[in-house]
């Protein structure tokens, strides 16, 4: 084979690697783009002109929304967002406190511990959701956000104590020497020292949470009776529910649930691939 | 001068340990306990446990032809998901994950962004593109072939769960195509490169070089793929409930419907039990035969 005959060969299959992704990315973007446009169609315009761009352009549906005049988006989003922070929050403490003392502390029960925290990776939620629903009930936490929050931060915890833990692992040992010279103890060591070590981690940690906490549907299904309580997720359901003649109302209100997701997306995209991917603990 | 800084006292390691402790026991492991003690019982969570029976929950599920359907749907996600959703990320990956590949980032950004949009969310927006009357599909139908009628998608019993899948791959193509780009990032290029030095073709390289190298990271992903098909809820509640007639019913989904939606938690819970023993099975199936493929 010649080398020009070689080189139009790779060129050939070059084209044809690119002409299959572009068709995977449009896979992916045109039921999002359906939606953006879609929630600034009219009913008529939804259905004799599926995929053009919306003209002329109906940002009634889009305003009502905002506005408040249909639907609950502010409030489901207000919902999502104390929901997440309180995770996010808490799970930092709670789990960076118990990895911190199974990475640099020793105590007897230091071992049996961390695989008691382990044995979670072996439990998906579905496992225990009857018996956490009736707890929750028991507690009085039906239709509270703590109602939703605790359970939540407790099935993050497996994961981010195998997280943090390796990180606060490979903390050179020099640096608790130095600042047990300058009068710290373990607390003062962990606080001044491992925090301000770990924001790689930490944000990673939080980030994971956060989107998880986002996007969960399951336990605020079961906890939020009051639609007032609803999160985004819910209020998708139950603004569908509520409109399943007007579509392009249905549209709106997804696309604008939809916006804080792809903002994290892109603020966030490297420390939730560092996150799925256990990149964070190598560098 | 040796202090023991490694050694703190009983209180402050309570303060680090006893909240997630706490947490963890409370929310994760007591309820795991309990839903293998109720699902012995008869019983709809008010009053006593008293209605001892057995494995008699087990029975009357292994016999029900709903059930039997569910985890029969359950099987069939993993099927797919391992025959076309793994082989369509891993491609991808090869394709992206060359050093040559110009928009690259561009590529992997957009095709991992349906990940981390909520289930509900994307099961809504797929029910329209699937809609008789106005949506996508039908569009592209009634372009090819205009008199053709309408196709009916998640109405039809016989597509339901084939047209949720379509949703599945949609959103977690771009999850597995991620992991594995790690995975590729982590084998020394020069590996490869000395391979086509030797005159091996990119194909080849793919097939004898990168493919074995890659594998552990395959296995993770195949490992996250299954587990993951066991417990599909969200995308099906938000995509019509596991029904027309139980056409799309998973084994979770029916343990909402009976656990929560009729509070028969004995019942329900064999239902968690069972889903929690193929998990457990197939998670010690998996270690057994990595460890004995590392020998």
């Amino acid at each position: 084979m010649s080398v020009s005959a070689y080189k139009r060969n790779r060129a050939v299959a070059s084209v044809f690697l690119y002409l299959a992704c572009f068709i995977v990315t449009l896979f992916v973007l045109i039921p999002l783009y359906i939606s953006f446009t879609g929630g600034a169609k009219t009913m008529g315009q939804l259905l004799s002109q599926p995929m053009n761009l919306p003209v002329p352009l109906m940002i009634s549906q889009y305003t009502d929304l905002l506005l408040g005049k249909v639907g609950t988006y502010w409030r489901a989003l207000a919902n999502s967002a104390l929901v997440a922070a309180l995770s996010v929050a808490f799970e930092l403490l709670v789990c960076s406190g118990a990895a911190f003392a199974l990475a640099r502390v020793k105590f007897r029960m230091s071992g049996a511990i961390y695989n008691y925290f382990m044995l979670g990776l072996l439990f998906p939620l579905a496992v225990a959701i009857l018996p956490l629903y009736l707890q929750i009930r028991r507690f009085g936490l039906l239709d509270r956000y703590w109602g939703v929050v605790l359970p939540q931060i407790a099935f993050q915890i497996s994961l981010q104590v195998l997280l943090l833990r390796g990180f606060f692992k490979a903390i050179p040992s020099e640096l608790e020497d130095a600042s047990q010279i300058d009068g710290y103890g373990p607390l003062g060591f962990f606080w001044y020292m491992v925090i301000p070590l770990s924001t790689p981690i930490l944000a990673t940690s939080a980030v994971l949470t956060l989107v998880a906490s986002w996007n969960n549907f399951f336990l605020p299904l079961l906890v939020f009776n009051n639609n007032l309580r609803f999160t985004l997720p819910m209020g998708v359901m139950d603004f569908m529910g509520e409109h399943s003649t007007g579509w392009n109302l249905v549209l709106g209100y997804l696309s604008l649930a939809m916006i804080p997701a792809i903002l994290i997306f892109i603020f966030a995209q490297r420390y939730i691939v560092a996150g799925l991917t256990g990149g964070a603990i190598k560098g | 001068m040796k202090a023991n800084s490694r050694r703190v006292g009983i209180p402050t390691l309570l303060l680090l340990i006893g909240p997630a402790f706490i947490l963890f026991t409370m929310f994760v492991v007591v309820p795991v306990v309990q839903a293998a003690v109720y699902s012995l019982y008869k019983w709809n969570g008010m009053g006593p446990l008293t209605a001892f029976r057995g494995f008699s929950n087990f029975i009357n599920l292994a016999t029900d032809p709903v059930f039997q359907k569910a985890l029969w749907h359950n099987v069939l996600i993993v099927v797919v998901s391992l025959g076309i959703e793994i082989p369509l990320a891993l491609g991808l990956a090869l394709i992206i994950g060359r050093s040559d590949f110009k928009l690259a980032v561009f590529f992997r950004t957009f095709f991992f962004m349906p990940y981390v949009l909520s289930e509900v969310i994307t099961g809504v927006l797929w029910q329209f593109i699937y809609h008789p009357q106005y949506g996508l599909v039908k569009a592209i139908v009634h372009f090819i072939s205009p008199s053709a009628p309408a196709p009916i998608l998640l109405g039809n019993p016989q597509l339901t769960l084939w047209v949720i899948m379509i949703v599945i791959i949609w959103k977690y193509f771009g999850f597995h195509m991620t992991i594995l780009i790690a995975g590729l990032q982590d084998i020394p290029l020069e590996l490869r490169e000395a391979a086509r030095i030797d005159g091996a073709s990119a194909g080849q390289v793919n097939r004898y070089v990168t493919l074995p190298l890659l594998r552990p990271t395959i296995q993770i992903s195949v490992f996250f793929s299954i587990i993951g098909s066991f417990q599909v809820f969200d995308v099906v509640w938000a995509m019509g409930k596991g029904d027309p007639v139980n056409a799309a019913e998973t084994m979770v989904t029916f343990l909402y419907k009976f656990g929560i939606q009729r509070l028969s938690i004995g019942y329900g819970s064999s239902v968690a039990v069972t889903i929690f023993a193929i998990c457990l099975v197939f998670s010690i199936f998996y270690q057994r035969t990595l460890a004995r493929e590392a020998r």
